[in-house]
């Protein structure tokens, strides 16, 4: 349904992204992951017939962005990072609008439709200006299902909702996966992990890594990762504990305990255990550290050295968003 | 065509809906009242017939400046809101874009205009036996086709802002120089003269069609300025898309 081929996108000198490949199926929600100015943004852009890339080539439904893009338009259902809203018109008036650029025959009836699955029929005659970020993002959403396209682009959906809005506009996004083609960016990983069937994360213009998310897991914390801890003085158990066999790296941890990695497949928790304790100390903590979807996207787009204020932020924004 | 006429309907709605427009209405349609009234008390005491002169000359002046203010939101807005993102990724064509914009104001200047009407339908009233219906007739044909000319300016140039202010001042800067574009003529004399003429806004409208005169020459002119403006803002809207 979606083909990029070596998608390259210049801003005069700045390179926003750099030879972008892949593809989404029917039916398949694909996540765009990545910090802020990753280019997600771009290349959403280029794929909606909103802007020409500079390299490459990408396809919708079979149609070339650049020069079949009334085509791909038609078949494109675009929501925008910051939603394009008429704030002097009615909801209803700005969606039988967008009806009837789109010239769809029964607009009347497709506006009543889009309204009610996003649960805004009671508002359709309010002024959008009215209208709370919650309600704005839906009636953005509705808009871009208008035409019933085969494809929905949908540029950070969830953001500035409160968490209930959340839960329900990722509903709304899994119901309507089951027949289209969803390609949605975020920075919120936990929003990848639930929603999408397919994750592609990206950064600094670049592919650094594409899977399912339970694929994209397994594949990277193939060792894993234990916390252990022992009540009183701790002296030498880094020692001890780096003599079991499989274990492989030993660093101290958080709060006087220590970390140790393990050889893929192989659970060497009843060895530690059993060598800690023969050694005189009193075990109390012993426990895997799974490496959420999270650490492996810090990991992942740290690799290269980023400029470090962006990597924080987007850590103080994830966090932000678990808490909420 | 649906499409430009979906924007336009839109547009010419809109207009109803914001300050700025009657504003506009109102201190053209004011002035417009104004002068009218000091031309017939003039009359009154100095025993000549006014004609529709003294409607048209002051109405196209007020367009100069009345017309950015209508034209300057048209697409620097949709620029500032982000909802050229919705237009330029709906399946509509650049051109139909720009167009139909300029459908939507023209129409709304065209119905300010309409409004002025009934000053010469008074003078006609009052005057014995009437005022000359030439005159008349190609005036509102010059007017019409200067507001389709200066819509167009208004229009392109708002392509290129995303800040109606600016596109305010640019705006009225063209039309003044296209207005008074002609002044040097005299000094340069020779075929530069003959070309700022022609490149003249009011030189169009006062030697002929104002006095009751048609001439194709000067229909050609604002039609050609017209389809010029709005090509540029089309190439304008398009050039968007590369940056």
């Amino acid at each position: 349904m979606i083909q990029v081929e070596g998608l390259t996108k210049d801003y005069g000198l700045r390179r926003a992204i750099e030879d972008l490949t892949f593809h989404a199926e029917k039916g398949e929600i694909l996540g765009f992951l990545g910090p802020n100015g990753a280019g997600k943004t771009t290349t959403m852009r280029i794929l909606c017939g909103y802007m020409p890339p500079t390299m490459g080539r990408a396809r919708i439904a079979g149609f070339d962005v650049v020069d079949q893009s009334l085509e791909v338009r038609r078949r494109v259902g675009y929501v925008p990072e910051t939603i394009p809203l008429y704030p002097d018109m009615t909801v209803y008036e700005y969606l039988k609008f967008m009806a009837d650029l789109r010239r769809l025959s029964n607009s009347e009836e497709r506006v009543d439709e889009v309204l009610e699955i996003v649960h805004m029929e009671e508002r359709a005659d309010g002024y959008i200006s009215n209208l709370s970020k919650g309600m704005r993002q839906r009636i953005g959403l509705a808009q871009a299902l208008l035409h019933e396209p085969e494809v929905l682009i949908l540029d950070e959906p969830t953001i500035g909702l409160d968490p209930a809005q959340i839960r329900e506009v990722r509903t709304l996004i899994q119901n309507l996966g089951q027949e289209r083609t969803v390609l949605l960016s975020t920075h919120i990983l936990s929003e990848a992990q639930q929603v999408c069937d397919r994750v592609l994360i990206i950064n600094k213009g670049r592919i650094v890594a594409e899977d399912s998310p339970e694929q994209l897991q397994s594949r990277l914390t193939g060792t894993q990762r234990v916390a252990l801890k022992v009540s009183g003085d701790g002296d030498g158990l880094e020692g001890v504990v780096s003599q079991v066999r499989g274990v492989t790296r030993v660093s101290a941890g958080s709060d006087g305990g220590l970390e140790f990695e393990t050889s893929p497949g192989l659970d060497v928790r009843p060895d530690v255990a059993r060598a800690v304790v023969s050694a005189g100390y009193d075990l109390v903590e012993l426990h895997p550290i799974g490496m959420s979807l999270e650490e492996i996207f810090l990991q992942l787009t740290r690799e290269e050295p980023a400029p470090p204020e962006v990597a924080e932020e987007v850590e103080e924004d994830d966090l932000g968003e678990d808490n909420a | 065509m649906r499409n430009i006429w979906t924007i336009a309907q839109r547009e010419y709605k809109l207009y109803f809906a914001t300050p700025i427009a009657y504003m506009v209405a109102f201190m053209v349609l004011l002035i417009i009242g104004f002068i009218f009234y000091v031309n017939l008390s003039a009359a009154m005491v100095q025993q000549f017939a006014p004609g529709v002169d003294t409607v048209l000359g002051p109405l196209v002046t007020l367009l100069l400046f009345g017309t950015p203010a209508i034209t300057m939101r048209l697409i620097a807005e949709e620029q500032r809101m982000g909802t050229i993102e919705l237009l330029l990724t709906a399946p509509v064509r650049d051109y139909e874009l720009v167009v139909g914009k300029w459908l939507g104001g023209f129409l709304f200047l065209l119905t300010l205009v309409a409004v002025t009407w009934v000053f010469p339908l008074a003078l006609n009233g009052l005057v014995d036996p009437g005022i000359d219906q030439g005159p008349l007739l190609t005036g509102y044909l010059g007017i019409v086709l200067i507001s389709a000319a200066l819509v167009a300016i208004g229009v392109s140039v708002s392509a290129v802002f995303s800040n109606q202010i600016a596109a305010f001042f640019a705006t009225l800067g063209i039309f003044l120089l296209l207005w008074l574009i002609s002044m040097p003529s005299d000094a340069i004399g020779s075929l530069g003269a003959t070309l700022l003429n022609y490149l003249d806004f009011s030189e169009h409208f006062y030697q002929t069609l104002f006095r009751g005169v048609i001439d194709l020459r000067d229909i050609v002119y604002y039609l050609s300025v017209t389809a010029l403006a709005l090509f540029m803002g089309t190439m304008a809207v398009e050039t968007r898309r590369w940056r």
